[in-house]
This record gives structure tokens, sequence and C-alpha cells, in this order.
């Protein structure tokens, strides 16, 4: 029996009500048409064909999903390349997703990285497992090979019309030898890949039958809520839990750890209830005495001045090429600017939460809302001194992730409270938590040089980043006299042609945790490097859009979605008075995005986003109508950190500490969104779930600027009122 | 501690809970039922949309004592094959990316539905401003009310 069929019953979470009984991860069985999600399924009487894909003998295909899925669609996309290889339809098989076994490598979602990193990869899968099957089937009939093909599940023998299911095949076909390189589909008949094809885990999403970590249960659960300071880097002095006790639910109250990137560890108090309203009320019932070192004396106002300051250093050199120095020494038309951006939270709609389950057996199950079951057994491993064979991880729905549940600090800390009263505990972090605690998106500030020539060309240009540090903020051991490649995200990696161009890094030194978000670095350098651009368009005297293609002399996709945006956004057409268009592209790790964003203004100085054009260059598209919506996604949290409250320091901690002073985007503020895909083959495959979003803010910057004159240098920008 | 009964969905549920405990818990936690979500605790994202006698409320701020005698309607009391029409315009459209916000989402749109069968765009922002998205798709539920008003109108046709 294959490891992967050594799944327990016991795990079924019971639903009551309408819904009756539902598998962990949610089950809906819609006849017809569309996958069905499996998580914890017997597989009784199965054949692993592949790791990844699973064949019962009933017929039923299961396939497994190594990426989590966070909204991007990765229960469609990364099945349906397989599917296509394998010649079955999408309603044919069960989805099943990974628990970090290590048959599948490391198990994240990450960095635009699901379908570009394993196209090829899962399509040699399929086509591996068709070619097992179809040569399965010969043998049986004693045929050639070639007259067998593979369709719908089945295959069949050309000159008889005779056929045989996979199910039947199965078991023959897996004792074949693995093809090393099978031939993969002439992409002309792709039934599956770039077609718009539903996604298996709406249905659940639409009913209340998705289970994310937030609705897990296990039995003889008991629920945690954990007071942690909000002034990092405070240790605690003492508490008195007395009051709390007296709450009628409460069990215990332990002292437990939030350990950060393995390294910053946090003093916590859980306190442990019955139910999660009674822990909560305990948790407020605490006394509570913290030592804040200091920290408490910390607020932005006086970091950001810092910042500043450091901008005056030389740092450490990223790009030199050409003769930055004396081209702008020399050149008669300069310029310079100094761009701020504001640290953020991710606030995923589901608030940080884990069950875990740390068992008399010393091993530990966790059931988590989480980017990659690789990355819980990775922190459980590290921060808890076991070994990753003794961690089970079941990852359910994500209700969001965007870079947060990269982390597993929650996770590590859920597993010391189960071990501390010995039973199943869930861990619900209040949004006041999961906005106050981060890790957030960093701060960047850039320092801007340009030059321009007599004839109005760009010849000289810098881009000085000066942040905390990524990479510091993770690593102890971080060398400092480096840089910080994470900080300096494409800023030396975009197309234009600028003969001369010097990039730096100053490192600022900061002791809130810091993490990935959404697109990363690119989504705050892409703001000053592309409004810059756009400045030094002005100063040439030039359309900010002619201004760039003239600096793409050579083919380039970068060009490519220029020119389509120009043509898709009407860039040339005269718009109302008080309107207007800024764009900005950007290229970076997970891709490359270019945006059009039209904007009206009032005398009053309201600015209202009208329309945003995208253009995204993908190379291959998988799922067009998925990517158009993590482009639209994209763009609506480009938009929230561009224009919302970001996050702010006084006192030591976080200002915001909820949606009602770290406002989101609603409805009634959302712009019309029109996104265009490129994707016209080619060896390259490129990224979806970020790169929607670092052009909209210099776009937005770019087009409040075309309709009012005012260039916008630092975010947030307030759009009731620009000033 | 105080005993109540409540109606969920058309079935009668009697929990021994806090007064105080707002219903979102006692939904989740002791009647068991997971659709309807937590996203902040102060009213101010709907993730905890439920209805009560038919008109949106948020489930997270709502103390179970005053629940007494009211009707209320969680995401899993709309329909039994998903089949309202705002589910079915939410599945042709879409809509959800991560999904963890739509139950509450749809909850708001059935209501607003309801009260309104052929809302225009200005009516859509105002009845569905309560709702934060942080995947952004906003932009697929304005489109997914404009398709659900034209199911309901359909089957209303129908059944005539």
């Amino acid at each position: 029996m294959p490891a992967t069929a050594k799944l327990d019953r016991r795990s079924f979470l019971k639903m009551t009500g309408l819904s009756g009984t539902a598998f962990i991860l949610g089950f809906y069985s819609s006849g017809e048409k569309g996958a069905t999600i499996v998580n914890m399924s017997g597989l009784e009487e199965s054949v692993n064909l592949t790791p990844y894909i699973i064949i019962e003998k009933t017929g039923k295909i299961i396939i497994m999903n190594p990426r989590p899925e966070m909204g991007q669609g990765t229960y469609q996309s990364l099945p349906s390349i397989i599917a296509e290889e394998l010649e079955i339809s999408i309603d044919q098989i069960s989805i099943k997703q990974t628990s970090g076994e290590k048959e599948f490598g490391r198990q994240v979602s990450g960095g635009s990285s699901s379908v570009r990193g394993s196209y090829t990869m899962l399509r040699k899968v399929g086509a591996s497992a068709r070619e097992m099957l179809i040569k399965a089937a010969s043998e049986q009939w004693n045929v050639p090979v070639g007259e067998c093909y593979a369709e719908n599940g089945k295959v069949f023998h050309k000159p008889s019309g005779k056929n045989i299911s996979y199910g039947e095949l199965a078991e023959s076909a897996s004792k074949l030898e693995v093809p090393k390189e099978p031939v993969l589909k002439d992409p002309k008949d792709f039934k599956l890949i770039g077609k718009s094809i539903h996604r298996p885990d709406i249905n659940l999403k639409v009913s209340g039958r998705a289970v994310f970590g937030m609705d897990v249960e296990v039995p003889g659960m008991a629920y945690a809520s954990v007071e942690r300071c909000p002034v990092f880097g405070s240790k605690l002095l003492n508490y008195d839990d007395s009051e709390a006790k007296k709450i009628k639910g409460v069990q215990q109250v332990v002292k437990a750890e939030r350990v950060v990137f393995g390294k910053t560890h946090y003093d916590s108090i859980a306190v442990v209830a019955d139910n999660y309203w009674a822990a909560l009320q305990g948790r407020k019932a605490l006394k509570v005495q913290w030592d804040y070192q200091g920290n408490d004396k910390f607020n932005s106002n006086d970091y950001e001045q810092s910042l500043r300051n450091l901008a005056k250093t030389e740092g450490l050199i990223v790009h030199n090429s050409g003769d930055f120095d004396k081209t702008f020494a020399e050149s008669p038309l300069t310029l310079e600017a100094f761009y701020e951006t504001p640290m953020v939270s991710h606030s995923c709609m589901e608030p940080m939460n884990c069950v875990a389950h740390w068992k008399e057996d010393n091993t530990i199950e966790v059931w988590v809302s989480s980017q990659g079951p690789s990355l819980i057994k990775d922190e459980l491993s590290r921060t808890l001194g076991v070994s990753q064979d003794s961690v089970k991880v079941n990852i359910m729905f994500n209700g969001g992730g965007f870079g947060r549940r990269l982390q597993s600090d929650f996770a590590s800390e859920t597993a010391m409270i189960s071990k501390a009263v010995g039973k199943p505990v869930k861990v619900i972090w209040t949004r006041e938590d999961d906005t106050q605690l981060g890790p957030f998106r960093p701060m960047t500030f850039s320092a801007m040089k340009g030059a321009i020539s007599n004839d109005g060309k760009a010849v000289a240009f810098q881009h000085k980043v000066i942040s905390p540090s990524l990479g510091a903020s993770r690593n102890a051991t971080f060398d400092k006299t480096k840089p910080d490649n994470s900080m300096v995200e494409g800023i030396s990696d975009q197309k234009y042609e600028i003969p001369n161009m010097k990039n730096s890094y100053v490192l600022a030194d900061f002791h809130i945790p810091i993490s990935a978000w959404r697109s990363v670095t690119s989504s705050t350098l892409a703001f000053a490097h592309e409004c810059f651009i756009d400045e030094m368009a002005v100063k040439a005297n030039k359309d900010p859009l002619a201004f760039r293609l003239e600096m793409l002399t050579t083919e380039s996709d970068t060009k490519k979605v220029l020119n389509k945006l120009k043509e898709v956004s009407e860039w040339d057409k005269p718009l109302p008075k008080g309107w207007g268009r800024g764009i900005a592209q950007y290229e970076f790790f997970a891709g490359l995005c270019g945006q059009v964003v039209v904007v009206s203004s009032k005398a009053t100085g309201e600015v209202k986003v009208e329309k945003v054009y995208a253009v995204i260059d993908l190379g291959t598209v998988v799922n067009p109508d998925n990517v158009k919506a993590q482009v639209e996604g994209g763009i609506v949290m480009g938009l929230v950190a561009a224009t919302k409250d970001g996050i702010r320091f006084e006192n030591g901690k976080s200002v915001q500490t909820n949606f009602h002073n770290n406002r989101m985007l609603r409805i009634n503020e959302m712009p019309e969104i029109e996104v265009h895909i490129i994707a016209d083959g080619g060896p390259t495959i490129k990224g979806v779930g970020e790169p929607g979003l670092p052009p909209l803010a210099p776009a937005l910057g770019n087009a409040i600027y075309a309709a009012t004159g005012k260039r916008m240098r630092r975010l947030p920008v307030d759009l009731s009122k620009i000033s | 501690m105080a005993s109540y009964n409540l109606m969920i969905n058309d079935h009668s549920y009697s929990v021994d809970v806090d007064p105080q405990m707002p219903l979102l818990w006692v939904i989740r936690d002791f009647v068991g039922l997971k659709g309807t979500k937590f996203g902040c605790g102060i009213a101010q994202c709907g993730a905890c949309t439920v209805h009560m006698d038919g008109n949106p409320v948020r489930s997270c701020t709502l103390p179970v004592s005053a629940m007494a005698g009211h009707k209320i309607t969680t995401i899993e009391g709309i329909s039994t094959n998903i089949d309202h029409p705002v589910q079915k315009a939410w599945i042709e459209m879409q809509v959800p990316q991560c999904g963890y916000c739509h139950s509450g989402q749809i909850m708001s749109a059935v209501a607003l539905l309801k009260k309104n069968p052929k809302p225009d765009d200005a009516a859509i922002d105002i009845g569905m401003q309560g709702n934060i998205c942080r995947c952004g798709t906003y932009q697929r539920i304005r489109k997914a009310i404009h398709r659900a008003s034209e199911l309901m109108a359909t089957e209303t046709k129908k059944a005539f």
C-alpha cells in the first residue's frame, strides 16, 4: 500500500447542520461537472502511478496538489496541467492537498511560482502516466503501442475500436518503467490548458463548506486566546491570572512563546478554555506586567527621519554600469527626488490560527491554514526540537496568504500550548493581534537621481534604497556588509536602455519583525522607480509612454507590454478636463505587468480612480479567467497599500489595531479593471499572483500628476484630498 | 450561563452559554455551523454576516441574549444544493479567490436582492460596502449581483 494511502478516517470532521458530514477540507460531489476535493479520503485499493497520480481500481483518479490554495487557484491550475497530458477531464479527478511528504519535494505556495515553477514537470508527470497506461494496454491486447491512444480516461485500440479504462490498467501500468522523456502534447491539441475552466473549490466557497484552518475541530480540543505584548522586544515581568480563572469555561493559563523566524522570541500567555469566547474573556481579565526594555519609545516619525539621514550615506553598490557619477556631474539637465513608502499589514481575512495536538508519543499533528506544509514542518522541527517525521501536517484552505502564511510562528506557539495542557488546542488570533503583531511589509525609502541629454534621452539613473532588511530580519547571522538582494528587487533589471546606472542599498537596523508581502519589495520600489522615470519624462518634455518606448529600442517583453497598453488604454485619446492617465510597468522575479491608471480630480483636491488597464505578460497561460482574477486582486491590494492607512508605530506599538483604523478598499471605491494577457508561447512562463501589484502605485502617482500637476512622492496618499 | 432556544435555518437549537457571547461563536462553536466566519470582531468587515428575520446583521457583535424569538439564517440555510441564484451567479462569475469573506458577501447580497431585486451600481455600493474582501473580488461581486438579479427574475417568471 502506498504511503499516501495510510490515512486515518478518525480525522473526519463531523459537521452538524445542513451540510451533514464533511471531509476536513470540504467535500462537494458535484455529480456531472467539476472535480471533487478530498483531503482525508481513504485510498484503499489504489495504485500510485507516480507520486502525483493515484488511480483507484474503481477508476477514480486522485491528483496530488503540492501548492496550498489561498485564492490563487492551484486546485484548478495544477491538476489541469496533469489532466491535460493524462487525457482525462477535470471532472474525472479528485484533488488532494499534500502534507509535506518527502516525495513531493518542497511544498510551498509563494513567489508566484506554482504554475511557472512546475508547469513542465507536471506535464511530464501526466504524459509519463499516459504512456505507461497506453503501454500496459498494448501489452494486454498484444498490439503495437502505436495503434493505441488515450482519451477521456481510457486507452483505445484504433484498428479494432476496443477500449479499456485507466482503472483497469492501473495495476499493470504501475509495474512499468516510468518513461524519462515522455512525448508532450502539441499545445494546439490542449483541451484544458489555456481555457477558462471553473475552479473546483468555488462551489465549496459559495456555500460555507470550504474548511479553513479556522473551521477545524478535533475531538477533545480546547480553545486558546494568547496575550502577547504589542511593544516588540518586551519581556514578561509577571502576570496575575486569578480573575481570568474565574471566568466560566477557562481551564488553564499557561506560558508560551511566539518565535518569529526561529530567532526572535516573544513571551506569551495563553488562556485555554472550553470555548473561544471564554478564552477571550479570560485573556481580557489577565493582569500582565511587561518590561518594555525601552522599546516603548519607538515611533515611526523618528524612525523615518533616521532613514532620511541614512540616505546621505553611500551604501552598498548593487549595480554599476557606464559612468554614472561623471555623466550626472556633466549633464545639462539633472533631477533628484526622494520617495517614501509605508509599512503595511497583510491582513488576511482569516486571522492567524492553528489547531495543534502534541500527542503522548511526542508526535505533533497540526491542522493549519499555511502556505506550505514544508514550512510548518521546518518551523516545528526548528523551534520545538522535534524531528520532521514526527510532525503531521494537514493543510486547510487559506483565507488569504499574501506572504503572511509563509511564516509559521502561530503553529509552533500552538504546539507549545498543546504540550502544556496535554490536549489538542485551537489558537485564534484576534484581528487586533493580527494587525499589531506583524510581521509587516517593510517600508522602503528611495533616493533617486537622473540625468537627461540635450536631445531628451535618459543618460544616467540612480536608485538608492534605504530600508530595513528582510534578510537581516529572518537571519541572525545575516552579513550586513553585503547588500540584501531582496531589498533592491528589480531596480537594476528593468529593460530601459540607460547607459549609466549606479544603484545602491543602505541597510537600516530595525527591531520590528518584517516579512515578504505579496510582490515583496517590488511592491514599494516600483513606486519610486517608475514615478521617477515619469519625472524624467516630464523634465525631458516628453510623453511618459513615448519616453519609455524610446529607451526600448530592442525587442523585449517590456516593450510588448507597453505597446499593448498604449493600444488598449487608448493612451493618445484626449481625456476630460481634470482627468489624467499614468503608466508604469515593473519586471521582477515573479513576472511582468504594466498598467495604465485613469483618474479624475476635482477642484477640492479629491481624486477618484476611474479605471485601471493591466497587461500581464506570461508566455503561456493555464487559466485566463483566473489570471485576470489574480491581476484584479493585485491591483486592489496595491490600491490599499497606496491609499489607505498603512501601519504606523507610536509608543512602541502599531497605532492601527483593526479595520476601522487600518482601512481596506471597499466595493464603493472599486475602480473598473480591464486585464489583458500576453501569452504568445515561448520557452518561459511567468508568474501570475504578484506581478499585478507593483505597477499600481506608480501608475496611480503618475496619473495624479497628469491630472493635477502634483507629484506624489510619499505613500500612502489620501485620495480625498491630494496636496 | 443561560439557556437559549435559537431558530437557525429553520432548525431549533438549545444552547447553554454566556448571555454576552456573540451569536457568531454560538453558531460556530456550539451549533457547529462553520460557514459563518470570524474576521474582525467589531462589525467592520462583514465576514460574519447572517440574517436576522431576513435582515443582514453582523453576528460578531450581537449577543446571543438578544436572539430570542428571531429567525436566524446562515450561509448553510440559503440553499441545500448550492443553487440559490446568488450562489449560481457567484459560480458563473467565479467570484471567490480565497473565499473566506464570501459567506458574508453572499448573505449581504441575498439580503440586498430581497429588498431591491434590480439594484443599480449605487445600490450595490450601499448594500455591499460593509463587507471587506482582501483578495479584491469586488468587480466580480458587482457583476454577480447583476447576474443574480437576472436569474431571480427568470425564476420568478417561471414560477408564474
